[in-house]
């Protein structure tokens, strides 16, 4: 027990980011674990960086938040300076080198996304080693593996918000049903020119993954009576 | 004599290996990829071996391994249906196989599904994962690509589909895999079995209509998304 509790605090995850035509949404699940330990089952992953550019955390806790505050305070530090907003970019590549400067001692799997006037809504994925990539959508961690499937199949350009906004609940509640690092509730933010809206989904609320929970099967041949029984297929 | 970067890796079938009951009976299909280390060994592999003329062994693990448990059960299913004078149980079948899996657990690494038909209770699937679990369940996947697909699945499987939804189902699962897992890939396999016996079909890797962010085959036409891959 006092190994257990003793084990760095991480966060195990779902994370993703998807552009629309007008913005993005961001979405993530809300368990942070220490070993089995559920240490937060009500986590806020969504992190801003600016009013308009939020993060996606997902790895070490510790090192994510660290990050994320010394990002909000340069941004800060730069918008003072140029005097108008700051753009996703900037913000992306800011998290990206000091996670690349850092990347021996660093676990920070980040997604930087955000809206400014110049490139609309814009998604940056930033995994572990420091790499820094423009995309239409991303997923992060250990919960994205098992909806890879899923996010290349039913990813479309030129979603609506609306559509958009479903995808993303849509996906992270499939990465969750099989993730046993990823759980709780679904957090997700629309950022477009209009601003920033948070949505809350409940765990209760999720709809069940795979439906309904279904009836066991008949496995095995019946032992005695006639076989007769059995319903013809 | 050193191997200029090959590993001596044993033969494993990274693999992604689908199976799925649908109204009137079962599809299964697997990817044909075989690597050894890094080196694909084999790029046009059968991971779909009958046990019986309708149950299906589905293999992913060491290559070597899975082999050999096919042809055992294989012997005995043989003898089984002699005796019994009839079709063996798939459920027989698959708790043979779970059974030497499970009896020779430090040995073996097979990840198996066995899946087919019979007259009791129509199509069935069986998990058979490393350890030697049985389990029945109305679809299962699994092998390294098997990762990527929980979340499709879950979404997209229905009861009671038709057999061209189930064999569309598991063709563009197998596509979706083989196109993230580095030790999935080749051409796609499948084998629909039901009351009238078991059908193969093969989908090579150049026909499956690529993603989002892939690039299409070159020197041909591209399928067109949306189309489906399977010829009814």
């Amino acid at each position: 027990m006092e190994a257990e509790l003793n084990q760095a605090v991480s966060l195990g995850t779902t994370i993703m980011a998807a552009a629309y035509d007008g913005g993005v949404v961001l979405g993530a699940d809300s368990r942070t674990s220490t070993g089995n330990y559920v240490a937060n089952r009500v986590t806020d992953k969504l992190t801003p960086l600016t009013d308009k550019v939020y993060v996606c955390r997902s790895g070490s806790a510790a090192d994510t938040q660290n990050l994320a505050a010394y990002v909000q305070l340069y941004l800060h530090q730069h918008q003072m300076e140029l005097g108008g907003d700051v753009s996703v970019r900037t913000a992306a590549r800011l998290a990206q080198q000091i996670v690349y400067s850092n990347k021996a001692m660093l676990q920070a799997g980040l997604i930087v996304a955000g809206w400014d006037a110049r490139d609309n809504g814009s998604v940056y994925g930033v995994p572990l080693g420091g790499t820094l990539l423009k995309v239409p959508f991303t997923i992060g961690g250990s919960g994205s593996a098992y909806i890879y499937g899923f996010c290349d199949k039913n990813w479309k350009p030129g979603m609506s918000e609306a559509d958009c906004h479903a995808f993303v609940v849509k996906a992270v509640s499939h990465a969750m049903a099989r993730d046993g690092s990823s759980g709780g509730c679904i957090r997700t933010i629309v950022i477009n020119k209009d601003g920033v809206k948070r949505h809350f989904l409940p765990n209760n609320e999720i709809l069940a993954a795979y439906g309904e929970l279904q009836p066991p099967l008949p496995a095995s041949i019946a032992v005695g009576g006639g076989g007769a029984a059995e319903m013809s297929p | 004599m050193e191997a200029s970067g090959h590993s001596d890796a044993a033969p494993h079938t990274g693999t992604t290996i689908v199976a799925v009951q649908y109204s009137d009976g079962v599809v299964i299909g697997a990817d044909s990829r075989v690597s050894t280390g890094r080196y694909v060994s084999n790029r046009a592999s059968d991971k779909l071996t009958p046990l019986s003329d309708f149950v299906w062994l589905l293999r992913s693990g060491s290559a070597a391994d899975t082999q050999l448990v096919g042809d055992y059960v294989r012997h005995y299913a043989e003898q089984h249906a002699m005796e019994l004078d009839r079709e063996p149980s798939v459920h027989t079948l698959a708790k043979l196989v779970a059974q030497i899996n499970y009896a020779n657990k430090a040995m073996l690494v097979g990840a198996l599904i066995v899946a087919g038909w019979d007259t009791a209770r129509g199509g069935q699937v069986y998990g058979v994962p490393v350890g030697g679990t049985l389990v029945r369940q109305r679809w299962t996947t699994d092998g390294s690509g098997s990762t990527y697909l929980w979340g499709y699945l879950d979404s997209e499987y229905r009861e009671g589909m038709s057999r061209a939804e189930a064999e569309e189902l598991v063709a563009t699962a197998l596509a979706l895999a083989a196109s993230r897992d580095g030790s999935s890939g080749g051409l796609l396999r499948l084998v629909t079995v039901s009351s009238g016996g078991a059908e193969r079909r093969l989908i090579p890797g150049d026909q499956v209509p690529p993603f989002w962010d892939e690039l299409p085959a070159p020197g041909k036409t591209p399928p067109v998304a949306g189309e489906a891959m399977v010829e009814a």
